[in-house]
């Protein structure tokens, strides 16, 4: 199975270094080709080792493929550790990485539109673009396949780099420089967080190894460090590694990345908000379990963290204009709720809903990248309308996958959610109850933001212009077979998924078993208890007030934009003035931007000018190296006096110096 | 007797004498040579009142390997000079002021 | 007091004065000859010291060499003497100062206490038959053979450095090429010599090649 493993791994890599390094050579048609060959090899494989894992009996692989360097008794390997979690993972990572590569091929037809005239960098920006996505797939197979801290951390910076150059794909734009420039700062934050966790657990345990770690890790649960003024060992860590985490899955405060991230085009913002970057923390914190089932303070936090970031930046959602910003609201609401469920110690309902959240949220990002393309790359919401029309393919899986996202009954989303929002409230560890308030209340958020774009989206009176309108239609088969392959899952996959994930222990392989729950956060016991089939599900969540409350705001989305939007265009706007200071908040995302613009980037820029005139200009440049070479001359200046040439000088200065010596020699 | 002490007197009065010749012959670069040959002789003189008061010839050979190399000294010194001479028409010490910082 | 003691104050005030008065002539010659009445007392002192070979050697080389040089250097160089002598009144006390400071420092260290003839009682004289010459040679030659060459080296450097320091080419000088005049080949360098029938001198035709021959390089 480790070839197996390694092919799955080392396809798109390969496949992303010939499209990256040749690609000039082998055109456009062999670059996308050879990256889609790979990362089919390895969605084929990693489906292939899923159902194995499901109707086999695979053993569950942990090993080192190899050893890099023994330092001090600490190995650093690559190594792989699959059980049906890496299984799940890498399926929902290769398949949705496929279904984007398919859609580039449409999206990116006519990039050269994107640059400037002539300019040396937009040559072969296609097959780069390929190269970059099949090296993203690449690190974030390394990502949930390791086995150990060191790969983990390489993958987790892999993501982090290719997410850098995808955000600043279009290098000539400013915005795009920024916004790159801005997801890697605030990723370093976070992952300066993730290196001291992994440097606390290389130090307490000695090992990067997960296996050994976590069965070292209940031996650790009462140590206490003196860091400031004594806290849990395990606390300590769990949050420095959440840390990375927020950094990763974009929570609140390091969010500020992804909606700015939005300006990489559409294929790689479902690429990362969809399957592999921002769930990087989800799957890592879920991973990392038996070590946060040790320390409540760091699942306290989690759970609080999430649950802000769940509620407030879906409000935000609300006043957003931009199709895709609307979404990556939604998208870090949704990574609040996965955040919130691992808090909760529902590790399963996190996990379980970063799968679903893959395929209806994919699907959401590449139908609004269907529109932008059918639109001639406007993304202004307000200058759309009645798209359903002209894009029957876009809308019927837009409306999917805004169903599965608001929790509409028998969708993927619902199942996911409603676990999510029980568990929390089944939970006793404190913040639970802000959290569940919180989630609950969010999901009238979330049906508002979603409605609100589809119908301000595809119904009503079509406001584009006339010569936009003239060339609207449905882009071409690469571009929709992907929106149909990303519906059937965004739909169904709750249903078949929910029993075996949350209810049955499928996770666990033998004894092996990825999530571990202590008894007393088991909050999904609740859940498993009164299982009585998903029909009995959907029929129990019937009755409870997310379900109403997502009805609700349905309901609400559809007479406001639909219904009054009709005779009144302006009403989005009439109601963002009557929010009126609330609103300027939403709009402002809470002053974020705003702060670190001006405390971090400023007080940095403001501190290096003071370092660079002081420090460097005056103190380095001024006092030591030209202090020092002008001192040197001064002294010289006054020095060379004595050095009179003539030769007589000399050896009168020997003599005297004789004479001294022997003086002294005598004397003394 | 004449003691090992009366020649390393003779030594030390050669020896100043010579650093006085620097003193007073300080711009005639001639004469600077000569009171080195002067110097010269007056440590020659302590090696063989040593050599000759403790029995051990080394003292000796130490003197015949000082004259070969003061010869040298003088030939190359004296031809140094002649080099001088002829570029700068001058042996004035006062004129050899390249050095000055 | 024994002859010998005589002999030693006499030669030692003869170097002294003789060094005085080097150090104090006008004229550079007249110094150098001054120097070589030192050197020749101090010769004479030497071999009172049963080092006759070096006194000797201190007369042919010192005095027959390298004083001639410096004469010879004095003579050939012209030395204006009189700026040569400013401000020597004003540095004699000064230098009186420091080499009397040196003296009694020496005298201090190198006086009878230390290395009277109670610490260094005189060794007997050297019997008939010692020679000095063939003592001082069989050191040189056997424990110091490798310094002796290396002090050939130096002087050979030496004479070398001094020749090529000195050397001046002339353009109007002749001189002969040894290094060509070697390499002469036997071919066409050489004088050919050409053999011919004697003429007749009645039969002499006219435009006959006499100069056939040859040129000399």
């Amino acid at each position: 199975m480790e070839n197996v493993y390694l092919i799955i791994v080392l396809a798109p890599l390969l496949g992303a270094i010939v499209a990256g390094f040749f690609g000039g050579r082998i055109g456009r048609h062999g670059a996308h080709s050879v990256t889609i060959a790979g990362v089919t090899v390895s969605t084929v494989l990693s489906l292939w080792v899923l159902s194995r894992f499901i109707w086999g009996d695979l053993a569950v692989f942990n090993g080192a493929v190899y050893t890099w360097m023994i330092v001090d008794g600490m190995h650093f390997e690559v190594g792989f550790l699959v059980d049906k979690l890496t299984a799940l993972m890498m399926a929902t990572v290769t398949f949705v990485s496929l279904m984007v590569h398919i859609y580039t091929i449409g999206y990116m037809a006519d990039d050269e539109h994107n640059w400037p005239q002539g300019a040396l960098i937009g040559k072969n920006s296609y097959q780069r673009f390929f190269s970059y996505i099949s090296l993203f797939t690449f690190s974030m197979l390394m990502l949930v396949m390791s086995n150990n801290f060191m790969q983990l951390f390489f993958g987790w910076e892999a993501v982090g780099l290719v997410s850098y150059l995808l955000i600043g794909f279009w290098s000539t734009r400013e915005s795009a420089i920024f916004a790159n420039l801005k997801a890697f700062l605030v990723n370093r934050v976070g992952d300066f967080g993730f290196i001291l966790g992994i440097a606390a657990i290389g130090m307490y345990f000695g090992s990067m190894d997960y296996a050994e770690v976590f069965a070292m890790a209940p031996g650790q649960a009462g140590t206490q460090v003196a860091v400031f003024g004594g806290v849990s060992l395990m606390s300590l860590i769990c949050i420095l590694l959440f840390i990375g985490a927020m950094g990763k899955s974009a929570q609140v405060p390091l969010h500020v990345w992804l909606p700015d991230s939005m300006e990489g085009p559409t294929p790689i913002s479902a690429l990362i908000h969809a399957a592999t970057m921002v769930t990087a923390g989800v799957f890592m914190v879920a991973r990392m379990s038996p070590l946060y089932e040790l320390s409540e303070t760091a699942l306290s936090f989690v759970m609080i963290i999430g649950a802000t970031t769940a509620f407030f930046m879906g409000l935000v959602g609300l006043v957003q204009n931009d199709i895709k910003r609307v979404v990556a609201y939604s998208t870090l609401s949704q990574l609040g709720y996965m955040v919130a469920a691992l808090g909760a110690s529902a590790y399963a309902a996190g996990i379980f809903h970063l799968m679903t959240h893959a395929f209806f949220k994919a699907l959401l990002f590449l139908a609004a990248g269907s529109v932008i393309i059918a639109l001639h790359h406007k993304q202004d919401i307000r200058e759309m309308g009645g798209l359903r029309k002209y894009m029957p393919i876009t809308w019927v899986t837009a409306l999917l996958g805004s169903l599965a996202l608001i929790g509409f009954p028998g969708f993927s989303g619902f199942f996911s959610k409603d676990a999510i929002i029980e568990a929390v409230g089944a939970s006793q560890i404190f913040g639970s109850g802000y959290a569940t308030l919180l989630l609950t209340v969010g999901v009238l958020i979330t049906a508002l933001y979603s409605f609100r774009m589809y119908f301000l989206v595809f119904h009503g009176k079509e406001r584009m212009d006339e010569h936009t309108k003239r060339h609207l239609h449905e882009p071409s088969w690469v571009v929709t077979v992907p929106l149909v392959l990303l519906a059937i899952p965004s739909v169904f996959i709750g249903w078949y998924t929910i029993e075996p994930l949350l209810i049955g222990d499928w996770l666990a392989s033998g004894d092996w078993n990825p999530i571990v729950v202590a008894p007393a956060h088991d909050t999904l016991a609740h859940l498993r208890e009164h299982w009585s089939g998903q029909a009995g599900f959907i029929h129990h969540g019937l009755s409870a007030a997310p379900f109403f409350l997502s009805m609700l705001g349905l309901v609400i989305a559809a007479v406001v934009w639909w219904l009054v939007h009709a005779w009144n265009p302006r009403i989005d706007d009439q109601l963002q003035a009557l929010g009126g200071p609330v609103t300027r908040i939403l709009q402002d995302k809470y002053g974020f931007d705003d702060f670190n613009q001006r405390v971090f980037a400023g007080g940095i820029r403001s501190l290096g000018r003071t370092l660079w005139m002081t420090g460097d200009r005056r103190v380095i440049d001024g006092a030591l190296v030209n202090g020092s070479a002008r001192s040197v001359g001064r002294i010289a200046q006054r020095v060379r006096h004595l050095q009179t040439g003539y030769l007589y000088h000399y050896a009168i200065a020997m003599i005297v110096g004789l004479v001294g010596l022997m003086t002294i020699f005598v004397a003394f | 007797m004449i003691a090992l002490s009366d020649y390393l007197i003779l030594g030390g009065l050669l020896f100043s004498i010579a650093v006085t010749g620097i003193f007073l012959n300080r711009k005639n670069i001639i004469l600077l040579l000569m009171c080195i040959e002067l110097m010269l002789l007056a440590v020659n003189m302590n090696f063989v009142a040593f050599s000759h008061f403790r029995g051990d010839m080394t003292g000796q050979v130490f003197v015949f390997f000082i004259l070969t190399v003061a010869a040298a000294e003088a030939a190359i010194g004296l031809a140094i000079l002649v080099v001088v001479f002829r570029s700068r028409r001058s042996i004035n010490v006062e004129d050899l002021d390249t050095l000055k910082g | 007091m024994g002859f010998e003691k005589f002999l030693f104050y006499v030669f030692a005030l003869i170097t002294l004065w003789a060094s005085g008065m080097v150090i104090t002539r006008r004229n550079p010659v007249h110094s150098v000859l001054f120097l070589v009445l030192a050197f020749v007392a101090s010769a004479a002192l030497w071999i009172l010291l049963e080092a006759e070979f070096l006194g000797i050697v201190l007369v042919l080389v010192y005095v027959g060499a390298v004083m001639v040089l410096f004469v010879f250097v004095i003579m050939m160089l012209d030395v204006d003497i009189a700026t040569m002598r400013a401000g020597f009144i004003r540095y004699l006390p000064l230098g009186i100062v420091i080499a009397s400071v040196m003296a009694v420092e020496i005298f201090l260290v190198v006086g009878p206490g230390n290395f009277g003839l109670a610490a260094f009682p005189p060794p007997e004289p050297a019997a008939a038959g010692v020679s000095n010459v063939e003592n001082l040679g069989r050191l040189l030659y056997t424990v110091y053979v490798y310094p002796v060459e290396i002090a050939a080296v130096i002087l050979l450097v030496a004479i070398v450095a001094a020749i090529r320091l000195t050397l001046r080419r002339r353009p109007d000088s002749k001189y002969v090429n040894p290094a060509r005049q070697v390499r002469v080949k036997k071919g066409p360098d050489r004088v050919r010599l050409v053999k011919m029938a004697t003429e007749d001198v009645v039969a002499a035709p006219a435009g006959v090649n006499h100069s056939d021959a040859g040129e000399n390089p």
